[in-house]
């Protein structure tokens, strides 16, 4: 069969299974688009590449598959990079294509070029630059299946132009052969005992989970494993909705911006078991301390983070969920009464309040966190920015089903819950999705309202509205005593931009209002701007503020 | 901090060495030296890189190079079972009065003469790092114009599978 190189990259986009794209095109990648044209797999047009990439992100987190991202060169695939970097930092399963100057104009630095591989190398689990036609159905083949497996990741292919125009004689390519990618997957039994061993000698253990726990549909495991060991639960803001908010033994996010209960755990635990969770900076700032404190034992499909920021005295490279029903099987027995009493007060004298606690002229961001969840239900998928509206979600949005949250854990890209949440909603057409943001990175990704409007997407767009970039802002009261460039006082009439682009809109300053409004929100059908003005000094870190790293 | 020595299989793709040395970089693992040539294997080339670190470092270093898809095979090779080679090759400015010296110097060294003229002589030698460091030390005597080392390579001295 003689196909083009585009008929080829389509063809294994369909093998592939792929029924839905976003992206954007270009004169480099034109070739591609034109053999689309003969394919019934779905475009979804953004209005940047950035767009493209987070909203192929929040299509693969809400249908837990691999996304795919389409850009033009230089330019186009530049403005990739962000939803790039964001996705490989938070391992969602990603395939980039980015068209390419033709193969004799490569390294002269002509219109649009850009070396996409050389800069996107240190935030891709792989990438490529296509040098034959032939070696497209590989290539592709070899991309999704590194995607998606062992620790997911970004994969970029860069096809250049004449690459897609050449035509050749089509071959299967057959299985994938990596001699450099070994995946391992199963947890050892001697491992597992040596876990064993440590959880029945440990008085005071906790579950940190990340993740990793979700992405190899571990969160049942996880429960079980906790509850018949009676262990309580952490989660980081990556492992966020593996455990339901309301479970007794789940205490809550860690770090900086999370709760005292989870945090004091971990301070004084014996016994810290990390699940799919890397022990980033924000999650474990004093990694170190707690290692010298208490055994650690750390699970992690990627070897890599076993011993990079800490120390483990058992580790297991496995994926979570064979981890976990390994130890599962050979049922640890533990007594953890005590320590679960001294844990359950600390929750129960800690919780946050819901409630404002006097008389409020503003919106009280928890209390509508927790009317959000009450009404649009355990199936609704709920997307975030970056900063105080990501931390209100994180502690008080009553998420009770895996994979419902979709944030930018890692990177904190502003910019990315508009976009991931009209993915998200392009994915899962039939559930509801809440994209919450603050007045600063609603602005980030603002473009993407045209999208939303041309895809009829029926997203629910939460905004909460302090006039300034809130964290930053609560960053420099605390630290610096002073404020510079957080101000956004000229900002536009949200309402009329919900217009403009087609959207219902309403505005909410009290917190009687909130109940009414979020029904009117989730009855309308379409897309959706909830403007709810807060307090500006409302803030995100309660407890543990000497934590707070600018 | 102690020198480790890793001999790396990679696939021959255009744009490897580029992704080896960035993830050095990035990650600040500090590389003394770097050599990389075709080996006994069609596509594949074979790195030797010398790295300088604690254990954590080099167990990171190897992790993470692992993780290059076109990374094949990464061997930590031990220093009491491997033959490790570097050249080098020292070309020195040396008039009709130095020049009985500086031969008896390569002598003593075993290094070759590969090119000579009225002003200078350039010397190869081949040996362990610390035998080429010990052969530079003497020439210092004299004005050096040019000093070019290969980087160390090696392989285990074991029997090979």
């Amino acid at each position: 069969m003689q196909l083009s190189g585009a008929q080829a990259m389509v063809q294994a986009l369909e093998q592939a299974g792929v029924t839905t794209l976003f992206g954007y095109p270009g004169a480099a990648i034109a070739p591609f688009y034109d053999a689309l044209v003969d394919s019934n797999i779905q475009h979804v047009l953004t209005r940047n590449e950035q767009g493209a990439a987070h909203a192929a992100s929040g299509y693969a987190r809400a249908r837990q598959v691999t996304g795919v991202c389409v850009v033009t060169s230089g330019p186009g695939a530049t403005n990739a990079i962000t939803g790039i970097a964001t996705a490989y930092m938070d391992s969602i399963p990603l395939v980039i294509i980015s068209g390419q100057v033709t193969t004799d104009l490569i390294g002269s630095d002509s219109f649009q070029e850009v070396d996409i591989t050389g800069a996107t190398s240190p935030f891709t689990k792989h990438n490529y630059l296509v040098r034959s036609a032939r070696d497209l159905p590989r290539i592709f083949r070899e991309a999704f299946y590194l995607a998606a497996t062992g620790r997911p990741g970004p994969v970029l292919i860069d096809v250049p132009q004449d690459i897609q125009m050449d035509v050749f004689q089509y071959e299967d390519p057959g299985e994938v052969h990596l001699p450099g990618y070994r995946l391992v997957t199963d947890a050892q039994t001697e491992q597992l005992l040596a876990v064993k061993a440590h959880l029945e000698s440990a008085k005071a253990p906790i579950i940190c989970a990340g993740g990793g726990v979700l992405s190899s549909e571990a969160s049942q495991a996880l429960l079980e494993l906790a509850e018949s060991c009676q262990i309580p639960v952490v989660t980081t803001m990556m492992g966020i909705s593996t455990i339901p908010y309301n479970h007794p033994l789940y205490l809550g996010t860690l770090g900086s911006h999370g709760l005292f209960a989870a945090n004091y755990a971990l301070n004084q635990a014996d016994l810290v078991m990390l699940i799919g969770a890397r022990v980033g900076n924000r999650a474990m700032g004093s990694a170190q301390e707690i290692a010298r404190r208490a055994r650690i034992v750390h699970i992690d499909i990627d070897p890599a983070e076993i011993g990079k920021n800490i120390k483990p005295h058992t580790a297991i490279v496995a994926d979570a969920k064979s981890a976990l029903t390994g130890l599962l099987a050979l049922a640890p027995q533990m007594n953890t009464t005590e320590w679960m009493e001294k844990i359950s007060a600390i929750k129960t004298s800690h919780r946050l309040p819901d409630q404002p606690a006097g008389p409020s002229t503003t919106i009280y961001p928890p209390t509508l966190m927790r009317i959000l969840g009450d009404l649009a239900g355990p199936d609704a998928l709920v997307t975030t920015e970056v900063g105080q509206n990501q931390i209100w979600v994180a502690n008080h949005y009553p998420f009770t089903k895996p994979h419902t949250f979709i944030t930018s854990g890692g990177m904190g890209t502003m910019g990315y819950g508009l976009p991931s949440s009209l993915g998200a909603k392009v994915g899962c057409p039939d559930r509801t999705v809440i994209a919450v943001s603050g007045d600063g990175s609603f602005q980030m990704s603002l473009q993407e309202l045209g999208t939303i409007k041309q895809e009829k997407a029926a997203v629910k767009c939460v905004l909460l509205n302090n006039s300034r970039l809130g964290m930053v802002h609560e960053i420099q009261s605390i630290r610096y005593k002073r404020y510079s460039q957080v101000f956004l006082e000229e900002n536009p009439d949200f309402g009329m931009l919900a217009a403009a682009y087609g959207f219902g809109y309403a505005k909410v300053q009290s917190n009687a209002q909130i109940e009414a409004a979020v029904r009117t929100m989730l009855d309308t059908p379409g897309p959706y701007l909830l403007e709810c003005l807060i307090d500006p000094h409302e803030p995100t870190l309660y407890p543990v503020r000497k934590e707070v790293k600018g | 901090m102690s020198q480790h020595t890793l001999s790396v299989l990679v696939n021959n793709h255009p744009g490897l060495l580029s992704k080896v040395s960035g993830l050095f970089s990035r990650r600040s693992f500090n590389i003394d030296s770097l050599a990389v040539g075709i080996c006994e294997i069609p596509d594949c080339s074979r790195m030797t890189i010398v790295v300088n670190g604690d254990e954590a470092m080099v167990d990171q270093v190897i992790k993470q190079l692992d993780k290059l898809i076109d990374v094949i095979e990464i061997e930590h090779l031990p220093v009491q079972h491997s033959v490790f080679r570097e050249m080098v090759l020292a070309k020195v400015a040396v008039e009709a009065s130095q020049r009985t010296e500086l031969l008896q110097i390569a002598e003593i060294f075993r290094a070759k003469i590969v090119d000579v003229s009225l002003h200078h002589i350039t010397l190869e030698l081949t040996g362990q790092a610390d035998k080429i460091n010990g052969f530079l030390n003497l020439l210092e005597d004299f004005k050096i114009l040019r000093i070019v080392r290969t980087g160390t390579i090696a392989v285990p001295r074991r029997e090979e599978s």
